[in-house]
């Protein structure tokens, strides 16, 4: 691009061509006064702040939607130029309330910054003033009319960034202002309370009700950290006085670029709830007493010690926990196998991306995402999969949107008509299950036309000609007979994702929770490499991780089968570096997964069970049945921040602190390890999860202790190579991506480039099995299940943040209308859901989003717990539970519950 | 009101209009004024209907339609007076024919009589100085009027309607 030099308050700046003169002023280090510019923002020049001189130019440009041309000579602060930026700020104060004194924003409020430095006091200009109300019809902030300028941030937030458009100018001259249609509620409207609109008003005309009347910048620090809810790790500050978190911020951070989702701005009120968990707890009968550390933790050491002399190693067993931090996790696979010696450890990963874990190690040899977030933007096309992105990774989501309007195109495969569907250029609704089959169609389509990368093929894989064989009976009529997506559209979709030049899968819980989640998961990875769409910028099979940590937790070895850095327990080599450094032996023989712990605790081989931050009496599939196992375990321990359904079976419960109270790192979905900080104290006696480790493996008899997490992550980096270049002080601001061997290591934003990590990629022939459950007279409906943008796993964050509480309160079961009417069902009737294995009772929401033989329960609500629904048939390789896919039947309820009359 | 123009936006020309413009967020400013002139205003479930056909967001459809002066949210009277009040105008008494006007009609300026024959607006010129007083009742000026005369008129108009109806 041709670079151009120009002057700019005497001084010389070369830009690239098109580069605005505000843009060239800030690359010299001057800011030019401003209110409507912001980086994120398409430019407006609506506000005229930032006018200056140009020498040759008529009147007053404004330099923010200024190209540079050459030879341009720029004066920014003249007399003329700061005379006008005084009339103007007089006009616009003409039309503000002038109360600075009560505004929440006194302090960064940009048109105060710039009435003082300007020196202009109150307006000259006297006349009608705006006189509206506050907009206080949401939970989560309030927009004040009269103070906004109407720069118009919030409208291209809104518009251009989030993809909304829930508001924009409405009305003509003097009465214009921002608003809804009809001023109705934004909750009325599409709006998904991001937030991100409150983050650039640069004024107080939108302000968090959170942090309403409770401090002011100067009276509140701000500490940087990672958001504890999806796997997208936005990085977001914690507003904190008085030992408190009154508010919250977004950060900037490259997995975000500074934009937030609802939950991640405004999900915080469950740190301080006061149903927090503040002191030990010991089963007294039906009840708890209060107990010291001391006490509490010696009961735990005493008993799990005594399970293993008695029963064996096998008979203890720990969850680790996808929300606690990396060191945490490490620290708790290190005390099961160095000090109980036992790989029974695993965690709730094995219910979202086991098959993840499994079939990309096989195919490519890691077991994670790709590419990177970012590199979104940089593809040509988006093939979205068993992802309901806007509301699972909302941030995520708005970037595969954004992509979208700026060209490049989307195919969404899912059982829903989910909201990306509606953006969608090709949506293929299969039918839950169907995947295999739906990949392999593509792929055969791909074959069948030749539009395979020869050369990717002959050069960096192997097995194809096994593949061309498997494929051979998937054609499209085929495979429109298992997935109910017409022929045609997968003839379209094959022929668009071959022929795009950087084409990137996204996938999520809709392929791994299945009993052929692993094979889904070879079709997805046999698809990219015969496109040659891995290893590369743009492309690459991309897992959403769903929780802040579930990366990192896998990473860091809470996982039965490998060490941290996925690292085999089998292999004798790698055993030797960690009981070197451990001082104490490894076990060899790989341990249980969740489900198969559950399994062996209610047969009665698994006699202890330590939990720290999980919740399997609702994220596991079949409650029932994981009731009657942690009922049968004999001792039971759970560490948690709540009193959650499982602590409510414990014997002890031990108080964590939540991830505002600690130190640490979290993984991100994108391989980013990122720093986490403490910002307040735990609540009590509540400690972090890492110190309650060091004390209870101290009273084991093992001395294990650390002044920081961060020596714990120096002793992971000496004995986890993919870690091996991540230290607590390398990782700053923007964190490093893994691979990341050495000290000089940049970290790696995408994988497989050049080699797959195994060398070759391998193709593996998958076959389409259907799943372990179909719809039959009994059972004559298939039960898929989900999230909701406005709740979190298993609620207990979520659930206590008001907003979020205020927005989905309900369990609900989504039913085709059609569906409806044959079962004699209205909107919001009560309805009982039955499958094999337990019954609920809910209200039906009737939408077109599900297809007539599917329906949808979102997995949250305790009240209607959808894994009482769920099958715990299993994947054979990855252990990952079907929770996607069983059959069940619905039938009408009256109001208060009763029968409905209905057949 | 029949109740076929109550639900005005369920017409086939409505509908034969979104259908034309399926999809073209670009055609919106042609699709309200084509609306307008089918259903004589912009009603809200009209407003939903273009914003859904059109591809075009909801907000950015009201956004348009409140910016522009030529659109009506609001139901319009049969006939529609515009008093002018421009300079020449304001100078030879528009104002007092405006307030007579508003007060023999019942409404204020800016709003629609309740049987929907006539609403009265207030412009800021017809282009017509050489005639003011000017006021225009759809597409016919009247100049030279003293308030008297313009309420004279307005009677005329209601009263040929009447005939119409009962004819």
């Amino acid at each position: 691009m041709k670079e151009i030099t120009i002057e700019i308050d005497g001084r010389r700046v070369t830009v690239p061509e098109g580069v605005t003169v505000f843009e060239a002023a800030l690359k010299l280090g001057i800011e030019i006064p401003h209110l409507c510019y912001h980086p994120s923002l398409p430019f407006l020049g609506a506000c005229r702040l930032c006018v200056v001189e140009i020498e040759g130019a008529r009147g007053l440009p404004a330099s923010c939607v200024t190209p540079v041309a050459a030879g341009m000579v720029v004066r920014t602060n003249t007399e003329r130029v700061r005379e006008a930026r005084r009339t103007i700020l007089d006009l616009l104060l003409a039309n503000h309330p002038l109360d600075c004194l009560t505004c929440e924003k006194a302090g960064e409020c940009r048109l105060q910054h710039y009435a003082y430095e300007y020196g202009v006091a109150s307006s000259t200009w006297q006349g009608e003033r705006k006189r509206l109300e506050p907009d206080e019809s949401n939970p989560f902030f309030v927009r004040d009319q009269e103070k906004c300028i109407l720069c118009g941030r919030c409208v291209r937030m809104c518009q251009d960034v989030q993809g909304r458009h829930a508001i924009d100018y409405v009305h003509r001259g003097f009465a214009v202002r921002v608003s809804t249609p009809y001023d109705v509620s934004l909750t009325e409207t599409s709006c998904v309370f991001c937030g991100n609109c409150v983050t650039v008003c640069p004024v107080g005309a939108l302000t968090p009700k959170m942090s309403r009347g409770r401090g002011r910048t100067w009276e509140y620090t701000k500490v940087r950290t990672v958001c504890p809810y999806c796997g997208v790790g936005c990085n977001v500050y914690l507003h904190v006085k008085d030992g408190r978190v009154i508010g919250a911020s977004a950060a900037e951070g490259p997995a975000h670029e500074g934009l937030l989702c609802v939950k991640g701005h405004f999900g915080y009120e469950f740190i301080h709830r006061p149903d927090r968990l503040r002191v030990p707890l010991i089963r007294q009968g039906k009840s708890f007493r209060e107990a010291s550390w001391e006490e509490a933790l010696s009961l735990v050491a005493g008993r799990l010690l005594e399970t293993r002399k008695r029963y064996g190693a096998s008979a203890v067993a720990a969850l680790a926990s996808a929300k606690c931090t990396n060191e945490e996790n490490y620290l708790l696979q290190k005390v099961f196998r160095a000090v109980l010696g036992t790989n029974n450890v695993d965690h709730c990963a094995r219910l979202c991306h086991a098959s993840t874990v499994v079939g990309l190690a096989a195919a490519f040899g890691s077991g994670a995402m790709t590419n990177s977030i970012r590199e979104i933007a940089e593809a040509e096309l988006l093939l979205v999969t068993g992802s309901n992105t806007t509301e699972t990774h909302p941030v995520i989501g708005t970037r595969i949107i954004r992509a979208k309007r700026a060209g490049a195109r989307l195919i969404v495969a899912d059982p829903r008509r989910i909201a990306l569907a509606e953006e969608a250029d090709l949506f293929l609704q299969l039918l839950p299950g169907s995947n295999v089959a739906l990949f392999n169609g593509l792929a055969h389509v791909i074959v069948k036309e030749k539009l395979y990368d020869a050369q990717f093929i002959a050069e960096r894989t192997e097995g194809f000609a096994e593949l061309v064989e498997a494929l051979e009976p998937y054609t499209p009529e085929y495979v429109e007979g298992i997935t109910g997506v017409p022929a045609e559209l997968i003839v379209r979709a094959a022929r668009m994702y071959a022929t795009a030049r950087r084409a990137m899968i996204l996938y999520s819980m809709g392929i791994t929770q299945h009993t052929s989640g692993t094979d889904n998961v070879l079709a997805i990875a046999n698809l990219a490499m015969l496109c040659g769409h891995v290893g590369r910028e743009g492309t690459g099979v991309n897992p959403l991780r769903g929780q802040n940590n579930v990366q990192g937790a896998c990473d860091l070895g809470a996982l039965p089968n490998v060490l941290p850095g996925y690292q085999r327990v089998d292999d004798a080599e790698v055993r030797r570096k960690f009981e070197e450094c451990w001082g104490a032996p490894v076990p060899t023989q790989p341990g249980l997964t969740v489900v198969e712990m559950m399994e062996a605790a209610a047969r009665g081989q698994l006699r202890a069970l330590y939990i720290m931050g999980e919740n399997p009496m609702l994220s596991d599939p079949d409650i029932n049945h994981v009731r009657e196992a942690l009922e049968k375990v004999e001792f039971l321990v759970v560490q948690d921040i709540f009193m959650t359904e499982t602590a409510c079976l414990a014997d002890v419960v031990l108080p964590g602190a939540c991830f505002a109270e600690k130190d640490g790192t979290f993984t991100n979905t994108e391989r980013r390890v990122q720093r986490v900080h403490k910002a307040v104290d735990p609540p009590g006696e509540a400690l972090p999860d890492w110190v309650i480790l060091c004390r209870l493996a101290q009273k084991m008899g093992y001395p294990m202790s650390y002044d920081h997490p961060r020596e714990i992550l120096e002793e992971i980096r000496r004995l986890t190579p993919i870690y091996g270049g991540i230290s607590w002080e390398r990782l700053g601001t923007d964190g490093l991506q893994w691979p990341c061997r050495d000290a000089d290591d940049p970290g790696t934003p995408y994988l497989h480039k050049d080699r797959f990590a195994r060398g070759k990629g391998k193709f593996h022939p998958v076959k389409y099995r259907p799943p372990a459950e179909l719809a039959d007279e009994e059972y004559p409906l298939l039960l898929t299940t989900g999230r909701l943008l406005y709740q979190f796993h298993t609620g207990s964050m979520s659930r206590r943040s008001q907003g979020l509480e205020a927005m989905a309160p309900e369990p609900y079961i989504e039913i085709n209308p059609r569906t409806a009417e044959v079962l004699g069902i209205g909107d919001g009737q009560l309805v009982e859901v039955a499958s094999r294995r337990g019954s609920i009772t809910l209200r039906a929401r009737l939408t077109e989003r599900v297809a007539r033989q599917v329906v949808f329960v979102p997995f949250h609500y305790a009240e209607a717990a959808a894994n009482v629904l769920t099958n715990s048939a299993l994947d054979p390789r990855a252990k990952i539970p079907e929770l996607k896919v069983c059959a069940v039947r619905v039938r009408p309820l009256g109001a208060n519950g009763s029968d409905g009359g209905g057949s | 009101m029949s109740e076929r123009n109550e639900r005005c936006w369920e017409s086939a020309e409505f509908r034969d209009l979104l259908r034309v413009h399926a999809n073209q967020p670009e055609s919106l400013i042609e699709v309200l004024q084509k609306t307008q002139d089918l259903l004589g205003y912009l009603p809200r479930p009209a407003l939903e209907a273009i914003a859904q056909a059109l591809r075009v967001p909801l907000a950015k459809v009201y956004g348009v339609a409140t910016f522009y002066s030529q659109f009506h949210l609001q139901p319009r009277g049969k006939h529609v007076i515009r008093v002018c009040l421009g300079t020449a105008c304001h100078v030879r008494g528009g104002e007092k024919i405006l307030r007579r006007l508003s007060e023999v009609l019942g409404i204020a300026p800016g709003e629609t009589t309740p049987d929907r024959k006539f609403t009265l607006q207030r412009v800021a010129c017809l282009g017509a100085c050489g005639l003011s007083p000017v006021m225009m009742v759809d597409e016919v000026t009247y100049g030279r009027l003293s308030p008297q005369r313009a309420v004279e008129l307005v009677l005329k108009y209601a009263a040929a309607d009447e005939q119409v109806a009962e004819s």
